[in-house]
């Protein structure tokens, strides 16, 4: 065989074993989703009808989706989600960016052990991290103890089982993600350019929005998309942290599923989540094209 | 200068006071001999012990294990060849939405994933009566999927960092394309590869959500168990599973980092 053909064989390979995958493995799953979002709930095994009536007449209806539109609780839910998840990304953007300003700022040496400090809780269970925070939170938790210690509270402070537990929580597991594309933009910045631009006689916040800023904000967007995104569907720190009665998005799909057993359901308010995280994703896609355009 | 950098460095203070005071907080706990959290007991090693003994977490364990290892290999290799494909193969047809493809399981939210994935294997049980059991199969495949992308965005980014001149010395001397591939590509993104392989066994062995899902009965991963535990409050066997895994994580994080100096040392 000659180099070329062996050559292309391999590159189509290379492609399509992954191309394939994905294809049904990802993609795939989101037609059958659709497809089951139209159906009904039956007492069956799988528990909704089929798509096509044993005469061949299709049986699907947007029974679902006017239901979801009908129940106040899908509205709340999607709106708490919607707020949580911004608040999350905002205060993940507070705390982050100066993190990661002052990790890029920082001599060489130092530089890579404190980046290390920020992955390294990532390593250890996710599950087992927000654990940790149950046993700071509770009632008799190490917080409120000290608090009551020390003397500033006389009864212990409700903090477990609230949205502030939940955004505690969300802000926790997802501050990494915020703080490595941050910190990817801004140590490229030359420092010496922003001394330059105060010796000239720029105030040190125009020096940061002319300066700093432009080559901050492809990090700021692509950090702020990857908290916003999956915050949006988060299940378990809102069960653990939030309360048995918290209702966010994942959650309720989450219920549907499992407590109901109303799979098509589920797949609808799967759905609607899908359709509010599409703009989202796209931003990010476009995000990390551009940032792979001037190396390649 | 000065006023910006107490303020960086408070930031800082605070960030990292933030994310490590739970985990030593449990830590300590760990070693409370009393079951309640709002006493300290003294100091005691009862709950290792009794974590030992508890066959029921071992048998999760093993199980994470086996998935993480064998999904992460799998991953491993689909996403090598998908950042090859992504850094070295120029533009070939539907190269964009190749490109959406792989990064985005990684933003999806991991109730839609995991529900997604579900319904498609009960699809394709009906129409080919395979997957019979859902368990081990199927959850490798799920992490499987979702890591890839992961290990593909490494390896991609690595590639590109490197430039292809070498590659090119070895196809212009005659070299064939395959044997460049695994004579020269492979070793020079081996360290990616390896960083994308631990990446997914860690994503594997940390997922909860899309394990619940597509699992049957009978296969219980770790997560799902300490989940079930954890639902129903602080319990003390769990902080000494987190010190363990603690540990190990900050014990492999040290060892990487003496090789990383060992190895920067000499250039």
């Amino acid at each position: 065989m000659s180099n070329d053909a062996n050559n292309e064989l391999w590159r189509r390979f290379a492609i399509a074993a992954p191309y394939l995958w994905l294809l049904v493995f990802f993609l795939a799953p989101f037609a059958i989703i659709l497809k089951i979002s139209l159906a009904d709930p039956i007492l069956a095994q799988p528990p909704y009808s089929p798509a096509f009536a044993s005469d061949g007449t299709p049986s699907m209806s947007l029974g679902n989706y006017s239901f979801l539109l009908s129940d106040d609780l899908y509205a709340i839910s999607y709106l708490r989600s919607v707020t949580m998840a911004a608040a999350t990304t905002l205060l993940c953007l507070l705390l982050g960016f100066p993190m990661a300003y002052g990790i890029a700022r920082s001599p060489a040496a130092t530089r890579n052990m404190l980046l290390l400090l920020v992955v390294l809780p990532f390593w250890i269970s996710f599950l087992l991290r927000v654990y940790a925070w149950m046993g700071l939170l509770n009632n008799h938790g190490a917080i409120n103890n000290l608090l009551l210690w020390v003397g500033l509270i006389d009864a212990p402070l409700q903090i477990m089982y609230t949205d502030f537990a939940t955004a505690i929580g969300l802000v926790y597991s997802y501050l990494p993600f915020m703080i490595l594309p941050l910190y990817a933009s801004l140590e490229r910045l030359d420092m010496d350019l922003v001394e330059a631009a105060q010796d000239l006689g720029a105030s040190r916040t125009r020096a940061f929005w002319d300066i700093t800023w432009p080559l901050a904000k492809a990090g700021t967007i692509a950090g702020c998309l990857l908290v916003f995104i999956p915050a949006m569907g988060e299940y378990v720190i809102p069960y653990l942290l939030g309360g048995p009665d918290s209702l966010f998005i994942g959650r309720v799909l989450f219920d549907e599923f499992f407590l109901n057993r109303d799979w098509p359901l589920a797949s609808a308010v799967a759905i609607i989540l899908l359709m509010l995280l599409v703009v989202p994703i796209v931003l990010l896609q476009r995000a990390q094209a551009r940032d792979e355009e001037p190396a390649a | 200068m000065r006023r910006r950098s107490r303020f960086i460095l408070s930031a800082l203070a605070f960030g990292y006071a933030f994310l490590y005071i739970p985990l030593i907080s449990v830590v300590i706990y760990s070693f409370n001999d009393s079951s309640l959290s709002a006493v300290w007991g003294g100091f005691s090693t009862r709950w290792y012990s009794e974590l030992f003994r508890n066959t029921q977490v071992l048998d999760a364990l093993f199980l994470s294990v086996k998935i993480a290892v064998t999904s992460a290999t799998l991953a491993t290799i689909l996403g090598t060849m998908a950042g090859l494909a992504l850094a070295r193969f120029g533009r070939f047809k539907g190269r964009t939405f190749f490109s959406g493809m792989i990064s985005s399981p990684m933003v999806m939210p991991e109730v839609i994933t995991g529900l997604s994935l579900l319904l498609l294997f009960v699809t394709l049980q009906q129409l080919t009566g395979w997957p019979g059991q859902r368990g081990f199969s199927t959850i490798t495949i799920a992490h499987t999927t979702f890591s890839m992308a992961y290990v593909a965005i490494i390896v991609q980014s690595r590639l590109v960092a490197m430039d292809e001149s070498l590659e090119e010395a070895a196809m212009d001397l005659g070299g064939r394309p395959l044997r460049v591939v695994f004579d020269i590509t492979l070793p020079l993104i081996a360290p990616a590869m390896i960083a994308g392989w631990l990446l997914a066994f860690t994503l594997s062995l940390d997922d909860l959500v899309i394990a619940s899902f597509v699992s049957g009965p009978g296969s219980t991963t770790l997560p799902m168990l300490i989940f079930s535990k954890v639902k129903l409050g602080v319990s003390p066997d769990i902080n000494a599973l987190a010190s363990i895994i603690i540990a190990a994580v900050s014990l492999g994080v040290v060892v990487a980092w003496i090789a990383m100096r060992r190895n920067a040392k000499p250039s």
